[in-house]
C-alpha cells in the first residue's frame, strides 16, 4: 500500500503541481485547504506525512503545528513546513511549535520529494 | 551605606546648589559650622526640628533631603546595574552612589533612561516592518505565486513526454500564474511608491502640506472671493500640525489667492472656451506669466476643466515644491524624480517655455501633454542672481494621440523598467527585484 501524504495549502496551483510531483512518485495525496478545521482532517485521514501552509485562511499552520503536537497520538507525525515567511525568527517559531522540517517558498521540485522521501523514512515503525 | 543615612549629602548637595556657604547655612539654622560639617558628610544623624530647619533654609521639603526624588534615580540606577549584570554588591552600593555623586548618578540613569526609549523605539519600528499587514500578505502573495509558477515550469521542463492532459493543464496554470505575478508586483511596486499613511505624514512640513491640497481637491472656493485672509484656511486646520508646514500652505495659498485675482474662474471660463487648452495665448489674456497661468489651471474645478491635470514645481536643486499627481503620470513621493522631465530641462533654459508629448513606461500607454517653464522667484536686486522655480503642467492627451512621437520619460528610476536609460541612477526593482 502507498504512503500517504496529506497537503494543507490554500494555493490551488502549487496543490496541483505537488500533488503530481508526489502522486508520480507513487504517493497517495490528499488535500484540504482550511486551515479552521485541519486538525480534524489530519486526524480523520490519518496521513504518514503532513505538508502544512503556514499562512491558511482561518488558522495559521503555527497554531495548526502547536494543536497537533499536543495531541498525545501525533507528537511524532513528520510535518514539512512551507512558508512565505523565511525569517529566522518564524523558523525558530515552527521549531519550537515541533515542525520537521522547515521549506521557505519558492522551492524546488526536488527539495520537496527529497524532504517528504527522507521524513517518512526517518519515522521508526510502531 | 543606607540612603536614609546619606541625608547629610543630600543637605551638601542642595547647599552648593543654592550658592550658600557652609558657615552660612550654619549660622541661619543655628548650629556651629563643624556641626554641619559632620552633617554633611554623614557622621551624625539628622532628623526631627534640625532637619525642618535645614530642609525651610534650602527651600525645599524635608522628605526631599531623607528620601525625594532619589528613589526614583535609585530604582533606574539599579536597572541600569541589573542590565549590566554588575554584581550584587555593587548593585547595593547604588544608594551611596547617588548619594555621593548625585550629578553623576542623574547622567547615567538619563542615559539609561534613553537607551531604554530608543530600544523600544527601534522595537516598534522593527515590528512594523515585519508586521506591516499588507507588505506581508503582498511578499506572501508574491512569494507563494512564485513557487507555484517554479514548480509548474520544473515539471514542464523535465525531459521526456508528459501527458498531454497534464501538459495543458499547468501550461494555463504557469499563464494565470505569471498574470498574477505580475498584478502582484505592480500593487506592491504601488504601495512601496504612495505608502505614506497620515501617521507618516504627520510632522513633516512637505508632506502635510500636499495632504492639505488634496483634502481640498485643489481648489479653494473661499479664495476665488477677493478679500478672504489665508490665514483663516491655515489657522487651526487639523492637517497642518507643525509651525513649518503652516508656514509653507501660507505662501502657497497667498499665491494662489494672486493667482485667483488676476485670473477669476469665470473669466478663466470664458478664455478657455474662446481659445481652448492654450496656456500661452492665456498668458496673453490676462497679461501674467506662463506659471502663473499653468498654476490656475491645476487649481480649476471640475466643471471648467473636466479633464483633470497635473502640477510639478521644483526649485533649482530639483526638490519638488509642489505635486498634484494626475491619474497615469506618477509623481514619487519619495526619492528624486526622472531626469528627463522637461521641468528640468526648463530649469537649463530659464524663461524658455517648453511643450513635450510624454509616454510614462511601466505605466500603461498613456500620451501627456507637458508645459514647463523656470522663472525666477523673489524679489530682484542689482548683481543678485535671481533664483529659479520651474513649473510643469501635466495633462492626459484626449484620444492619447500626439502630434509627434511622445518621448519615453519614468516616474523615479526605482520603479522605472526603462533599460540602457543613461539618466538612470539606480537599478529598478522590477528588473532586479523580481
Amino acid at each position: 500500500m502507498s504512503r500517504h501524504v496529506l497537503l494543507i495549502e490554500d494555493e490551488p496551483n502549487i496543490i496541483e503541481a505537488i500533488r503530481f510531483l508526489l502522486s508520480r512518485d507513487g504517493w497517495r495525496v490528499d488535500t484540504h485547504a482550511d486551515g479552521r478545521d485541519a486538525v480534524d482532517v489530519i486526524r480523520r485521514v490519518s496521513p504518514d506525512l503532513v505538508i502544512l501552509d503556514m499562512m491558511l485562511p482561518g488558522k495559521s499552520g503555527m497554531d495548526i503545528l502547536s494543536d497537533l503536537r499536543a495531541l498525545s497520538d501525533y507528537h511524532s507525525l513528520p510535518v514539512l513546513m512551507l512558508t512565505a515567511r523565511g525569517q529566522s525568527r518564524d523558523r525558530d517559531m515552527a521549531e519550537r511549535a515541533g515542525v520537521s522540517r522547515f521549506m521557505t517558498k519558492p522551492f524546488s521540485n526536488a527539495e520537496v520529494l527529497s524532504a517528504v522521501r527522507d521524513l517518512v523514512a526517518e519515522v521508526p515503525d510502531p | 551605606m543606607a540612603r536614609e543615612s546619606l541625608t547629610g549629602s543630600r543637605i551638601r548637595e542642595r547647599r552648593s546648589m543654592s550658592g550658600l556657604k557652609q558657615a552660612d547655612l550654619a549660622r541661619q539654622i543655628g548650629i556651629s559650622a563643624s556641626y554641619l560639617n559632620l552633617i554633611e558628610h554623614n557622621r551624625r544623624r539628622i532628623g526631627g526640628k534640625l532637619l525642618v530647619n535645614i530642609a525651610q533654609a534650602l527651600g525645599v521639603e524635608p522628605s526631599v533631603l531623607t528620601e525625594g526624588a532619589e528613589a526614583t534615580l535609585i530604582a533606574t540606577l539599579r536597572e541600569a546595574a541589573a542590565d549590566a549584570e554588575i554584581t550584587a554588591d555593587e548593585t547595593d552600593r547604588a544608594d551611596e552612589f547617588a548619594g555621593r555623586f548625585p550629578a553623576w548618578a542623574e547622567v547615567l540613569a538619563s542615559a539609561h533612561r534613553r537607551i531604554a526609549s530608543l530600544e523600544r523605539t527601534v522595537e516598534i519600528l522593527s515590528d512594523r516592518l515585519t508586521h506591516d499587514p499588507h507588505l506581508a500578505a503582498s511578499v506572501h502573495e508574491l512569494l507563494s505565486t512564485a513557487a507555484a509558477i517554479r514548480s509548474t515550469a520544473s515539471i514542464l521542463a523535465e525531459p521526456g513526454e508528459l501527458e498531454r492532459e497534464w501538459r495543458d493543464r499547468f501550461h494555463r496554470n504557469l499563464n494565470e500564474d505569471s498574470l498574477r505575478l505580475a498584478e502582484s508586483c505592480k500593487a506592491l511596486v504601488d504601495y512601496l511608491d504612495e505608502s505614506g499613511a497620515a501617521e507618516e505624514r504627520r510632522g513633516v512640513p512637505q508632506e502635510e502640506l500636499e495632504a492639505f491640497v488634496a483634502d481640498h481637491a485643489y481648489h479653494y472656493p473661499a479664495l476665488e472671493v477677493a478679500g478672504t485672509p489665508v490665514d483663516s484656511l491655515v489657522q487651526d486646520n487639523a492637517t497642518l500640525t507643525t509651525g513649518a508646514a503652516r508656514q509653507i500652505a501660507t505662501e502657497m495659498l497667498s499665491r494662489y489667492a494672486a493667482d485667483a485675482r488676476r485670473m477669476p474662474v469665470s473669466r478663466m471660463k470664458e478664455a478657455l472656451d474662446r481659445v481652448g487648452f492654450a496656456p500661452l495665448d492665456l498668458c496673453d489674456i490676462f497679461g501674467t506669466d506662463l506659471a502663473s497661468v499653468l498654476r490656475r489651471l491645476a487649481a480649476m474645478p471640475a466643471d471648467v476643466l473636466p479633464d483633470p491635470v497635473g502640477l510639478v514645481v521644483c526649485d533649482a536643486a530639483g526638490s519638488l515644491l509642489f505635486r498634484k499627481p494626475v491619474d497615469g503620470f506618477a509623481v514619487p513621493r519619495f526619492g528624486a524624480t526622472c531626469p528627463l522631465w522637461p521641468l528640468f530641462s526648463a530649469l537649463s533654459r530659464p524663461l524658455t517655455p517648453l511643450r513635450r508629448a510624454l509616454t510614462q513606461e511601466g505605466r500603461g500607454a498613456a500620451v501627456f501633454d507637458t508645459f514647463a517653464i523656470a522663472q525666477p522667484v523673489g524679489s530682484r536686486d542689482f548683481n543678485r542672481d535671481p533664483l529659479f522655480q520651474a513649473t510643469m503642467l501635466v495633462r492626459r492627451i484626449p484620444g492619447g494621440q500626439a502630434d509627434g512621437q511622445p518621448e519615453p520619460v519614468g516616474s523615479t528610476c526605482r520603479v522605472c523598467p526603462r533599460s540602457g536609460c543613461p539618466a538612470r541612477r539606480e537599478p529598478s526593482i522590477l528588473s532586479e527585484g523580481f
